[in-house]
Protein backbone atom coordinates (compact mmCIF):
# COMPACT_ATOMS: atom_id res chain seq x y z
CA UNK A 1 0.00 0.00 0.00
CA UNK A 2 2.76 2.64 0.54
CA UNK A 3 4.22 1.49 -3.07
CA UNK A 4 0.92 2.72 -3.81
CA UNK A 5 0.39 5.69 -2.58
CA UNK A 6 4.17 6.98 -3.73
CA UNK A 7 3.27 5.53 -7.17
CA UNK A 8 -0.25 8.07 -7.34
CA UNK A 9 1.94 10.69 -5.57
CA UNK A 10 4.88 10.25 -8.42
CA UNK A 11 1.83 11.03 -10.80
CA UNK A 12 1.98 14.54 -9.71
CA UNK A 13 -0.81 14.46 -6.48
CA UNK A 14 0.79 16.46 -4.38
CA UNK A 15 -1.80 16.51 -0.87
CA UNK A 16 -1.07 13.78 0.91
CA UNK A 17 -4.97 12.95 1.67
CA UNK A 18 -5.78 12.70 -2.18
CA UNK A 19 -2.90 10.40 -2.73
CA UNK A 20 -3.92 7.86 -0.04
CA UNK A 21 -7.54 8.23 -1.17
CA UNK A 22 -6.74 7.72 -4.65
CA UNK A 23 -4.45 4.72 -3.31
CA UNK A 24 -6.95 2.93 -1.63
CA UNK A 25 -9.70 3.58 -4.21
CA UNK A 26 -7.28 1.82 -6.58
CA UNK A 27 -6.59 -1.03 -4.39
CA UNK A 28 -10.05 -1.82 -3.56
CA UNK A 29 -10.81 -1.82 -7.53
CA UNK A 30 -7.72 -4.45 -8.15
CA UNK A 31 -8.86 -6.30 -5.39
CA UNK A 32 -12.95 -6.50 -7.02
CA UNK A 33 -10.88 -7.31 -10.29
CA UNK A 34 -8.51 -10.14 -8.80
CA UNK A 35 -12.19 -11.29 -6.80
CA UNK A 36 -13.82 -11.55 -10.58
CA UNK A 37 -11.48 -13.14 -11.93
CA UNK A 38 -10.71 -15.74 -8.62
CA UNK A 39 -14.56 -16.24 -8.87
CA UNK A 40 -14.35 -17.22 -12.86
CA UNK A 41 -11.21 -19.33 -12.60
CA UNK A 42 -12.65 -20.87 -9.26
CA UNK A 43 -16.53 -22.12 -10.80
CA UNK A 44 -14.07 -23.66 -13.76
CA UNK A 45 -11.87 -25.37 -11.43
CA UNK A 46 -14.03 -26.57 -9.48
CA UNK A 47 -16.54 -27.72 -12.43
CA UNK A 48 -13.66 -29.72 -13.76
CA UNK A 49 -12.96 -30.90 -10.52
CA UNK A 50 -15.94 -32.16 -9.70
CA UNK A 51 -16.27 -33.67 -13.39
CA UNK A 52 -13.07 -35.58 -12.93
CA UNK A 53 -13.95 -36.83 -9.73
CA UNK A 54 -16.96 -38.77 -11.27
CA UNK A 55 -15.43 -40.03 -13.80
CA UNK A 56 -16.77 -37.26 -16.23
CA UNK A 57 -15.03 -34.53 -18.71
CA UNK A 58 -16.73 -31.34 -17.02
CA UNK A 59 -16.78 -28.69 -19.77
CA UNK A 60 -15.85 -28.91 -22.91
CA UNK A 61 -17.34 -27.48 -25.38
CA UNK A 62 -16.96 -23.37 -24.89
CA UNK A 63 -13.49 -22.75 -25.39
CA UNK A 64 -10.69 -25.12 -25.58
CA UNK A 65 -12.08 -27.79 -23.23
CA UNK A 66 -14.69 -25.12 -21.59
CA UNK A 67 -12.26 -22.64 -20.31
CA UNK A 68 -15.01 -19.96 -21.57
CA UNK A 69 -17.83 -21.54 -19.83
CA UNK A 70 -18.34 -19.27 -17.09
CA UNK A 71 -18.22 -16.19 -18.85
CA UNK A 72 -20.74 -17.85 -20.74
CA UNK A 73 -22.49 -18.32 -17.27
CA UNK A 74 -22.20 -15.18 -16.41
CA UNK A 75 -23.53 -13.82 -19.60
CA UNK A 76 -26.47 -15.62 -18.77
CA UNK A 77 -26.93 -14.96 -15.18
CA UNK A 78 -26.49 -10.63 -16.40
CA UNK A 79 -29.39 -11.16 -18.75
CA UNK A 80 -31.87 -12.85 -16.55
CA UNK A 81 -35.16 -11.04 -15.61
CA UNK A 82 -34.72 -9.50 -12.01
CA UNK A 83 -37.50 -10.44 -10.00
CA UNK A 84 -38.35 -9.14 -6.44
CA UNK A 85 -41.79 -10.66 -5.14
CA UNK A 86 -44.38 -8.20 -4.14
CA UNK A 87 -44.74 -8.76 -0.58
CA UNK A 88 -40.61 -8.87 0.41
CA UNK A 89 -39.42 -6.17 2.31
CA UNK A 90 -37.68 -4.25 -0.62
CA UNK A 91 -34.66 -1.86 0.86
CA UNK A 92 -33.44 -5.32 2.88
CA UNK A 93 -34.10 -7.73 -0.53
CA UNK A 94 -31.98 -5.32 -2.44
CA UNK A 95 -29.35 -4.78 0.39
CA UNK A 96 -28.71 -8.03 1.38
CA UNK A 97 -26.17 -9.36 -1.06
CA UNK A 98 -24.30 -5.96 -1.09
CA UNK A 99 -24.33 -6.80 3.32
CA UNK A 100 -22.91 -10.20 2.91
CA UNK A 101 -20.35 -9.20 0.19
CA UNK A 102 -19.63 -6.10 2.19
CA UNK A 103 -18.59 -8.92 5.24
CA UNK A 104 -16.25 -10.80 3.20
CA UNK A 105 -15.01 -7.75 0.85
CA UNK A 106 -13.70 -5.81 4.57
CA UNK A 107 -11.07 -8.64 4.85
CA UNK A 108 -9.52 -7.95 2.07
CA UNK A 109 -8.24 -5.10 3.29
CA UNK A 110 -5.83 -7.05 5.83
CA UNK A 111 -5.10 -9.64 3.97
CA UNK A 112 -1.80 -10.59 2.35
CA UNK A 113 -1.01 -11.27 -0.93
CA UNK A 114 2.45 -11.23 -1.17
CA UNK A 115 5.64 -10.29 1.27
CA UNK A 116 4.56 -6.73 1.23
CA UNK A 117 1.26 -6.72 -0.75
CA UNK A 118 -1.05 -5.93 2.46
CA UNK A 119 -3.22 -3.22 1.92
CA UNK A 120 -2.95 -2.55 5.76
CA UNK A 121 -0.48 -4.73 7.51
CA UNK A 122 -2.30 -4.32 10.77
CA UNK A 123 -0.55 -5.39 14.29
CA UNK A 124 -4.04 -7.07 15.27
CA UNK A 125 -4.30 -8.06 11.15
CA UNK A 126 -5.76 -11.74 11.86
CA UNK A 127 -8.05 -10.44 14.95
CA UNK A 128 -9.46 -7.80 12.68
CA UNK A 129 -10.30 -10.13 9.96
CA UNK A 130 -12.10 -12.61 12.09
CA UNK A 131 -14.19 -10.27 13.60
CA UNK A 132 -14.98 -8.69 10.37
CA UNK A 133 -15.68 -11.81 8.65
CA UNK A 134 -19.14 -11.84 11.14
CA UNK A 135 -20.81 -9.24 8.96
CA UNK A 136 -22.06 -12.29 6.74
CA UNK A 137 -24.42 -13.25 9.23
CA UNK A 138 -26.42 -10.12 9.06
CA UNK A 139 -26.46 -10.46 5.23
CA UNK A 140 -27.50 -13.92 5.17
CA UNK A 141 -30.06 -12.84 7.82
CA UNK A 142 -31.30 -10.12 5.77
CA UNK A 143 -31.78 -12.59 2.90
CA UNK A 144 -33.53 -15.10 4.37
CA UNK A 145 -36.17 -12.49 6.34
CA UNK A 146 -36.52 -10.23 3.50
CA UNK A 147 -37.39 -12.86 1.10
CA UNK A 148 -41.12 -13.34 2.66
CA UNK A 149 -41.13 -16.87 2.35
CA UNK A 150 -41.25 -19.34 5.51
CA UNK A 151 -38.69 -21.49 4.17
CA UNK A 152 -35.77 -18.70 3.52
CA UNK A 153 -36.22 -17.89 6.95
CA UNK A 154 -35.75 -20.80 8.41
CA UNK A 155 -32.68 -21.01 5.79
CA UNK A 156 -31.54 -17.91 6.85
CA UNK A 157 -31.79 -18.65 10.51
CA UNK A 158 -30.05 -22.01 10.08
CA UNK A 159 -26.93 -20.41 7.87
CA UNK A 160 -26.99 -17.81 10.47
CA UNK A 161 -26.51 -20.10 13.19
CA UNK A 162 -23.89 -22.61 11.32
CA UNK A 163 -21.73 -19.56 10.51
CA UNK A 164 -21.63 -17.97 14.51
CA UNK A 165 -21.07 -21.27 16.02
CA UNK A 166 -18.17 -22.22 13.54
CA UNK A 167 -16.62 -18.92 14.08
CA UNK A 168 -15.20 -20.39 17.27
CA UNK A 169 -13.35 -23.07 16.31
CA UNK A 170 -11.93 -21.08 13.96
CA UNK A 171 -10.78 -18.01 16.25
CA UNK A 172 -9.46 -20.86 18.28
CA UNK A 173 -7.73 -22.65 16.12
CA UNK A 174 -6.00 -19.61 14.23
CA UNK A 175 -4.92 -18.90 18.33
CA UNK A 176 -2.49 -21.66 18.31
CA UNK A 177 -0.60 -20.16 15.37
CA UNK A 178 -0.48 -16.83 16.83
CA UNK A 179 0.84 -18.21 20.38
CA UNK A 180 3.43 -20.26 18.49
CA UNK A 181 4.73 -16.75 16.93
CA UNK A 182 3.45 -14.54 19.96
CA UNK A 183 1.56 -11.63 17.73
CA UNK A 184 -1.27 -11.18 15.54
CA UNK A 185 0.17 -9.67 12.95
CA UNK A 186 -0.01 -12.17 9.88
CA UNK A 187 4.05 -10.67 8.58
CA UNK A 188 5.08 -11.96 11.88
CA UNK A 189 3.54 -15.18 11.87
CA UNK A 190 5.51 -16.13 8.56
CA UNK A 191 8.32 -14.45 9.34
CA UNK A 192 7.87 -17.19 12.54
CA UNK A 193 7.51 -20.05 10.23
CA UNK A 194 11.33 -19.54 8.71
CA UNK A 195 13.06 -21.57 10.96
CA UNK A 196 11.44 -24.63 12.57
CA UNK A 197 12.51 -28.68 13.52
CA UNK A 198 15.66 -28.75 13.75
CA UNK A 199 16.66 -24.89 13.08
CA UNK A 200 15.77 -26.14 9.00
CA UNK A 201 13.32 -23.64 7.26
CA UNK A 202 11.82 -24.48 4.20
CA UNK A 203 9.31 -27.24 4.65
CA UNK A 204 10.11 -27.87 8.35
CA UNK A 205 9.47 -24.51 9.22
CA UNK A 206 5.45 -24.58 8.50
CA UNK A 207 3.41 -24.68 11.74
CA UNK A 208 1.29 -27.28 10.92
CA UNK A 209 3.80 -30.07 11.47
CA UNK A 210 6.31 -27.80 14.16
CA UNK A 211 4.18 -30.24 16.83
CA UNK A 212 1.44 -32.71 16.92
CA UNK A 213 -1.32 -30.04 18.49
CA UNK A 214 -0.70 -27.51 15.71
CA UNK A 215 -1.90 -30.40 13.05
CA UNK A 216 -4.67 -30.84 15.10
CA UNK A 217 -5.81 -27.47 14.85
CA UNK A 218 -4.69 -27.51 11.31
CA UNK A 219 -7.40 -29.74 10.47
CA UNK A 220 -10.13 -28.33 12.81
CA UNK A 221 -9.51 -25.08 11.41
CA UNK A 222 -9.81 -26.86 7.93
CA UNK A 223 -12.94 -28.19 8.86
CA UNK A 224 -14.58 -25.13 10.70
CA UNK A 225 -13.29 -22.93 7.32
CA UNK A 226 -15.31 -25.12 4.81
CA UNK A 227 -18.27 -24.64 7.56
CA UNK A 228 -18.19 -20.89 8.05
CA UNK A 229 -17.75 -20.75 3.88
CA UNK A 230 -21.16 -22.97 3.67
CA UNK A 231 -19.81 -25.66 1.40
CA UNK A 232 -20.75 -29.00 1.72
CA UNK A 233 -20.68 -30.81 3.86
CA UNK A 234 -22.12 -28.30 5.57
CA UNK A 235 -23.90 -26.13 3.03
CA UNK A 236 -27.19 -26.60 4.01
CA UNK A 237 -28.68 -23.05 3.32
CA UNK A 238 -27.92 -23.94 -0.50
CA UNK A 239 -28.84 -27.33 -0.62
CA UNK A 240 -32.05 -26.71 0.56
CA UNK A 241 -32.61 -24.89 -2.63
CA UNK A 242 -32.07 -28.42 -4.29
CA UNK A 243 -34.54 -29.86 -2.13
CA UNK A 244 -37.73 -27.00 -1.03
CA UNK A 245 -35.51 -23.60 -1.13
CA UNK A 246 -32.94 -21.82 1.06
CA UNK A 247 -32.07 -18.15 1.77
CA UNK A 248 -31.58 -17.22 -1.40
CA UNK A 249 -34.23 -18.63 -3.44
CA UNK A 250 -35.73 -15.36 -4.70
CA UNK A 251 -33.00 -13.88 -5.86
CA UNK A 252 -32.33 -14.29 -9.65
CA UNK A 253 -29.55 -13.23 -11.73
CA UNK A 254 -26.94 -11.20 -11.23
CA UNK A 255 -28.13 -10.67 -7.45
CA UNK A 256 -27.53 -14.38 -7.05
CA UNK A 257 -24.58 -14.27 -9.01
CA UNK A 258 -23.48 -11.87 -6.25
CA UNK A 259 -23.87 -14.51 -3.20
CA UNK A 260 -22.35 -16.79 -5.63
CA UNK A 261 -19.07 -14.41 -5.63
CA UNK A 262 -19.21 -14.02 -1.73
CA UNK A 263 -19.24 -17.96 -1.20
CA UNK A 264 -16.09 -17.61 -4.01
CA UNK A 265 -14.57 -14.92 -2.05
CA UNK A 266 -15.01 -16.38 1.17
CA UNK A 267 -13.20 -19.50 0.09
CA UNK A 268 -10.30 -17.74 -1.04
CA UNK A 269 -10.40 -16.24 2.12
CA UNK A 270 -10.23 -19.34 3.99
CA UNK A 271 -7.34 -20.92 2.00
CA UNK A 272 -5.17 -17.92 2.48
CA UNK A 273 -5.45 -17.59 6.57
CA UNK A 274 -4.27 -21.32 6.57
CA UNK A 275 -1.55 -20.68 4.07
CA UNK A 276 -0.49 -17.94 6.24
CA UNK A 277 -1.08 -19.69 9.85
CA UNK A 278 -0.45 -23.30 9.15
CA UNK A 279 1.46 -23.98 5.56
CA UNK A 280 3.98 -21.30 5.80
CA UNK A 281 2.56 -18.10 4.32
CA UNK A 282 4.93 -17.06 1.39
CA UNK A 283 8.16 -18.79 2.30
CA UNK A 284 9.02 -20.99 -0.31
CA UNK A 285 9.13 -25.09 1.00
CA UNK A 286 12.87 -24.87 0.07
CA UNK A 287 14.86 -23.88 2.34
CA UNK A 288 16.74 -20.54 1.42
CA UNK A 289 15.54 -20.53 -2.00
CA UNK A 290 14.78 -16.86 -3.12
CA UNK A 291 13.95 -17.10 -6.96
CA UNK A 292 10.62 -17.81 -7.11
CA UNK A 293 8.99 -14.63 -5.51
CA UNK A 294 7.21 -14.83 -2.49
CA UNK A 295 3.39 -14.09 -3.81
CA UNK A 296 3.71 -17.22 -5.95
CA UNK A 297 4.47 -19.75 -3.14
CA UNK A 298 1.12 -17.80 -1.20
CA UNK A 299 -1.01 -18.61 -4.52
CA UNK A 300 0.19 -22.12 -4.94
CA UNK A 301 -0.38 -22.91 -1.02
CA UNK A 302 -3.72 -21.06 -1.24
CA UNK A 303 -5.19 -22.80 -4.63
CA UNK A 304 -4.00 -26.22 -2.71
CA UNK A 305 -6.09 -25.44 0.49
CA UNK A 306 -8.93 -24.27 -2.05
CA UNK A 307 -8.46 -27.69 -3.64
CA UNK A 308 -9.00 -29.48 -0.83
CA UNK A 309 -12.07 -27.74 -0.63
CA UNK A 310 -13.81 -28.48 -3.64
CA UNK A 311 -12.41 -32.09 -3.22
CA UNK A 312 -14.15 -32.44 0.20
CA UNK A 313 -16.87 -31.53 -1.45
CA UNK A 314 -17.45 -34.10 -3.40
CA UNK A 315 -16.69 -36.87 -0.80
CA UNK A 316 -18.69 -36.18 1.99
CA UNK A 317 -22.75 -36.13 1.90
CA UNK A 318 -24.44 -33.76 3.15
CA UNK A 319 -24.45 -33.52 7.52
CA UNK A 320 -27.94 -32.49 8.91
CA UNK A 321 -28.47 -29.67 10.79
CA UNK A 322 -28.45 -31.26 14.33
CA UNK A 323 -25.19 -33.63 13.36
CA UNK A 324 -23.70 -29.86 12.57
CA UNK A 325 -24.42 -28.17 15.58
CA UNK A 326 -23.28 -31.06 17.57
CA UNK A 327 -20.00 -31.33 15.29
CA UNK A 328 -19.00 -27.99 16.29
CA UNK A 329 -19.95 -27.43 19.65
CA UNK A 330 -19.46 -30.97 21.26
CA UNK A 331 -16.48 -32.46 19.00
CA UNK A 332 -14.62 -29.52 17.36
CA UNK A 333 -14.86 -26.52 20.18
CA UNK A 334 -13.40 -29.07 23.12
CA UNK A 335 -10.93 -30.28 20.74
CA UNK A 336 -9.65 -26.54 19.87
CA UNK A 337 -9.64 -25.88 23.74
CA UNK A 338 -7.41 -28.67 24.49
CA UNK A 339 -4.86 -27.56 21.47
CA UNK A 340 -4.37 -24.59 22.77
CA UNK A 341 -3.74 -26.28 26.24
CA UNK A 342 -1.70 -28.93 24.29
CA UNK A 343 0.56 -26.11 22.15
CA UNK A 344 1.00 -23.83 25.20
CA UNK A 345 2.78 -27.01 27.76
CA UNK A 346 4.46 -28.08 24.24
CA UNK A 347 5.69 -24.39 23.83
CA UNK A 348 7.08 -24.19 27.66
CA UNK A 349 8.16 -27.58 28.15
CA UNK A 350 9.66 -28.95 25.25
CA UNK A 351 10.29 -25.84 23.41
CA UNK B 1 -17.63 -41.68 27.30
CA UNK B 2 -15.95 -44.11 25.50
CA UNK B 3 -18.53 -43.51 22.74
CA UNK B 4 -16.97 -40.22 22.03
CA UNK B 5 -13.88 -40.84 21.61
CA UNK B 6 -14.73 -44.06 19.39
CA UNK B 7 -17.15 -41.17 17.21
CA UNK B 8 -13.48 -38.95 16.68
CA UNK B 9 -12.04 -42.17 15.32
CA UNK B 10 -14.52 -43.00 13.12
CA UNK B 11 -14.65 -40.19 11.81
CA UNK B 12 -11.09 -39.65 11.04
CA UNK B 13 -10.71 -43.35 9.73
CA UNK B 14 -13.75 -43.18 7.31
CA UNK B 15 -12.98 -39.33 6.37
CA UNK B 16 -9.26 -40.77 5.36
CA UNK B 17 -11.18 -43.92 3.59
CA UNK B 18 -13.32 -41.51 1.42
CA UNK B 19 -10.62 -38.56 0.08
CA UNK B 20 -8.76 -41.59 -1.00
CA UNK B 21 -11.32 -43.15 -2.58
CA UNK B 22 -12.34 -39.91 -4.73
CA UNK B 23 -8.39 -38.91 -5.20
CA UNK B 24 -8.09 -42.37 -6.63
CA UNK B 25 -11.04 -41.31 -8.86
CA UNK B 26 -9.27 -38.29 -9.84
CA UNK B 27 -7.13 -39.82 -12.01
CA UNK B 28 -9.21 -42.28 -13.80
CA UNK B 29 -9.95 -41.78 -17.43
CA UNK B 30 -13.00 -40.38 -18.11
CA UNK B 31 -16.35 -42.44 -19.42
CA UNK B 32 -17.76 -39.58 -20.83
CA UNK B 33 -18.77 -39.95 -24.71
CA UNK B 34 -18.54 -36.86 -26.16
CA UNK B 35 -21.69 -36.91 -28.44
CA UNK B 36 -21.71 -35.20 -32.03
CA UNK B 37 -17.41 -35.97 -32.03
CA UNK B 38 -18.27 -39.24 -31.20
CA UNK B 39 -20.70 -41.78 -31.74
CA UNK B 40 -21.69 -44.50 -29.96
CA UNK B 41 -21.36 -47.99 -32.31
CA UNK B 42 -25.04 -49.24 -32.31
CA UNK B 43 -25.68 -53.42 -31.71
CA UNK B 44 -26.60 -54.84 -35.12
CA UNK B 45 -29.69 -55.77 -34.42
CA UNK B 46 -30.90 -52.17 -32.57
CA UNK B 47 -34.49 -51.30 -33.70
CA UNK B 48 -33.93 -47.74 -35.08
CA UNK B 49 -35.77 -45.72 -38.53
CA UNK B 50 -37.18 -48.48 -40.41
CA UNK B 51 -36.47 -49.25 -43.89
CA UNK B 52 -38.24 -50.98 -46.76
CA UNK B 53 -37.13 -52.13 -50.44
CA UNK B 54 -39.80 -51.30 -52.66
CA UNK B 55 -38.62 -54.11 -55.17
CA UNK B 56 -39.07 -56.83 -53.00
CA UNK B 57 -42.54 -55.87 -51.57
CA UNK B 58 -45.54 -58.58 -52.70
CA UNK B 59 -48.41 -56.31 -51.56
CA UNK B 60 -49.64 -58.61 -48.76
CA UNK B 61 -50.18 -56.18 -46.00
CA UNK B 62 -48.65 -58.20 -43.43
CA UNK B 63 -46.78 -55.77 -42.25
CA UNK B 64 -49.95 -52.87 -42.11
CA UNK B 65 -52.18 -55.46 -39.81
CA UNK B 66 -49.56 -56.30 -37.59
CA UNK B 67 -48.63 -53.30 -36.55
CA UNK B 68 -50.30 -52.13 -33.32
CA UNK B 69 -50.49 -48.26 -33.97
CA UNK B 70 -51.47 -47.95 -37.78
CA UNK B 71 -48.67 -46.19 -38.95
CA UNK B 72 -48.06 -48.52 -42.16
CA UNK B 73 -50.14 -47.58 -45.04
CA UNK B 74 -50.41 -49.00 -48.47
CA UNK B 75 -52.30 -49.14 -51.90
CA UNK B 76 -52.25 -52.31 -53.26
CA UNK B 77 -53.87 -52.76 -57.01
CA UNK B 78 -54.41 -55.78 -58.58
CA UNK B 79 -52.66 -56.50 -62.02
CA UNK B 80 -54.15 -58.85 -64.51
CA UNK B 81 -52.63 -62.68 -64.46
CA UNK B 82 -51.00 -61.99 -67.77
CA UNK B 83 -49.19 -58.58 -67.06
CA UNK B 84 -45.10 -59.88 -66.09
CA UNK B 85 -43.83 -56.43 -65.98
CA UNK B 86 -43.86 -56.43 -62.61
CA UNK B 87 -40.93 -59.16 -62.06
CA UNK B 88 -39.36 -60.95 -58.86
CA UNK B 89 -38.64 -60.53 -55.56
CA UNK B 90 -34.78 -61.14 -54.63
CA UNK B 91 -36.57 -64.64 -52.98
CA UNK B 92 -37.69 -65.55 -56.51
CA UNK B 93 -41.49 -65.06 -56.29
CA UNK B 94 -43.56 -63.49 -58.61
CA UNK B 95 -45.07 -60.18 -58.26
CA UNK B 96 -48.63 -60.11 -58.36
CA UNK B 97 -49.91 -57.58 -56.89
CA UNK B 98 -49.11 -53.62 -57.93
CA UNK B 99 -47.71 -51.72 -54.86
CA UNK B 100 -48.41 -48.31 -55.43
CA UNK B 101 -48.49 -46.51 -52.53
CA UNK B 102 -46.52 -47.08 -49.56
CA UNK B 103 -45.56 -44.62 -46.42
CA UNK B 104 -44.83 -45.14 -42.90
CA UNK B 105 -45.82 -42.27 -40.48
CA UNK B 106 -42.43 -42.72 -38.46
CA UNK B 107 -44.15 -40.27 -36.25
CA UNK B 108 -46.51 -42.76 -35.07
CA UNK B 109 -44.53 -45.79 -35.13
CA UNK B 110 -43.36 -47.04 -31.66
CA UNK B 111 -39.88 -48.92 -32.97
CA UNK B 112 -41.33 -52.50 -31.67
CA UNK B 113 -40.55 -54.22 -34.87
CA UNK B 114 -43.52 -56.40 -35.09
CA UNK B 115 -43.90 -55.70 -38.96
CA UNK B 116 -40.49 -57.18 -39.59
CA UNK B 117 -41.37 -60.78 -38.51
CA UNK B 118 -44.67 -61.20 -40.78
CA UNK B 119 -42.88 -60.01 -43.92
CA UNK B 120 -42.69 -63.33 -46.05
CA UNK B 121 -39.91 -61.33 -48.52
CA UNK B 122 -37.95 -59.72 -46.01
CA UNK B 123 -37.98 -56.70 -47.21
CA UNK B 124 -39.08 -54.52 -44.40
CA UNK B 125 -36.38 -54.26 -41.59
CA UNK B 126 -35.02 -51.66 -38.96
CA UNK B 127 -31.60 -50.02 -39.47
CA UNK B 128 -29.64 -48.07 -37.02
CA UNK B 129 -29.80 -45.02 -37.89
CA UNK B 130 -31.27 -42.76 -35.06
CA UNK B 131 -30.13 -39.35 -36.18
CA UNK B 132 -33.20 -38.52 -38.18
CA UNK B 133 -35.02 -35.17 -36.51
CA UNK B 134 -37.04 -32.30 -38.82
CA UNK B 135 -38.38 -29.22 -37.99
CA UNK B 136 -41.81 -30.19 -39.20
CA UNK B 137 -44.18 -33.32 -38.20
CA UNK B 138 -45.00 -33.72 -42.30
CA UNK B 139 -41.79 -34.58 -42.56
CA UNK B 140 -41.54 -37.72 -40.83
CA UNK B 141 -43.95 -39.05 -43.19
CA UNK B 142 -41.64 -41.54 -44.91
CA UNK B 143 -42.29 -42.72 -48.35
CA UNK B 144 -40.89 -45.64 -49.43
CA UNK B 145 -42.70 -46.39 -53.18
CA UNK B 146 -40.90 -44.63 -56.19
CA UNK B 147 -42.97 -46.85 -59.03
CA UNK B 148 -41.79 -45.91 -61.93
CA UNK B 149 -44.24 -43.95 -63.92
CA UNK B 150 -43.92 -46.18 -67.05
CA UNK B 151 -44.83 -48.97 -65.14
CA UNK B 152 -48.04 -47.50 -63.52
CA UNK B 153 -49.02 -46.46 -67.03
CA UNK B 154 -48.51 -49.92 -68.26
CA UNK B 155 -50.13 -51.37 -65.27
CA UNK B 156 -53.10 -49.44 -65.69
CA UNK B 157 -53.41 -49.79 -69.46
CA UNK B 158 -53.46 -53.58 -68.65
CA UNK B 159 -55.72 -53.48 -66.27
CA UNK B 160 -58.36 -51.53 -68.61
CA UNK B 161 -57.23 -53.75 -70.97
CA UNK B 162 -58.68 -56.24 -68.67
CA UNK B 163 -61.73 -55.06 -68.00
CA UNK B 164 -62.33 -54.28 -71.38
CA UNK B 165 -62.15 -57.83 -72.05
CA UNK B 166 -64.03 -58.66 -69.06
CA UNK B 167 -66.59 -56.49 -70.01
CA UNK B 168 -66.50 -58.12 -73.66
CA UNK B 169 -66.66 -61.82 -72.33
CA UNK B 170 -70.01 -60.48 -70.21
CA UNK B 171 -71.40 -58.62 -73.10
CA UNK B 172 -71.43 -61.84 -75.43
CA UNK B 173 -72.22 -64.64 -72.57
CA UNK B 174 -75.37 -62.22 -72.27
CA UNK B 175 -76.17 -61.86 -75.93
CA UNK B 176 -75.65 -66.33 -76.20
CA UNK B 177 -77.73 -67.03 -72.88
CA UNK B 178 -80.28 -64.22 -74.93
CA UNK B 179 -80.42 -66.10 -77.64
CA UNK B 180 -80.25 -69.45 -76.32
CA UNK B 181 -83.23 -68.57 -74.16
CA UNK B 182 -85.11 -67.18 -76.93
CA UNK B 183 -84.10 -70.53 -78.83
CA UNK B 184 -85.42 -72.72 -75.92
CA UNK B 185 -88.45 -70.67 -75.96
CA UNK B 186 -89.15 -71.21 -79.85
CA UNK B 187 -88.43 -74.89 -79.32
CA UNK B 188 -90.73 -75.29 -76.38
CA UNK B 189 -93.63 -73.22 -78.30
CA UNK B 190 -93.10 -76.61 -80.99
CA UNK B 191 -92.80 -79.37 -78.28
CA UNK B 192 -95.96 -79.33 -76.49
CA UNK B 193 -97.36 -79.96 -80.03
CA UNK B 194 -95.03 -83.45 -80.25
CA UNK B 195 -95.88 -84.47 -77.17
CA UNK B 196 -99.61 -84.06 -77.20
CA UNK B 197 -99.14 -86.27 -80.26
CA UNK B 198 -97.05 -89.76 -78.33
Amino acid sequence: MQGLIELVQNLGVTADWLAATLAVIVYAVLVFLFLALFALFAVYLERKVSGHIQDRLGPMRVGWHGILQTIADTVKLLTKEDIIPENADRPLFILAPFVLFLGTYLVYAALPFGPNATASNLNIGLFYIIAVSSLVVIGTIMAGYSSNNKWSLYGGMRSAAQIVSYEIPVGLSLLVGVMMASSLNMSAIVINQTTGIGGIGGFLGWNFIQNPFAFIAFVVYLVAGTAEANRTPFDLPESESELVAGAYTEYSGMRWAFFFLAEYANMWIVAVLATVVFLGGWNSPIPGETFVPGWIWLFLKALGVVFIQMWARWTFPRLRVDQLMVTCWKYLTPIAFFNILGVGFWMIFIG
Amino acid sequence: MIKYFTNIKEAIVSNAIGFGVTFRHLFKPSVTLQYPDEKWNLPERSRMRLHMDWEDCIGCQKCARACPVDCIHMTVTKVPRDFDELGKTKNDTQKRLLVEDFYIDLSECMYCSLCVYPCPEDCLYMTREYEFSVYERDDLIADFAPVPEQLMKNAYEAIEEEQRQKEEARRKKKEAAAKKAAAEQAKAKEEPDSKDEE
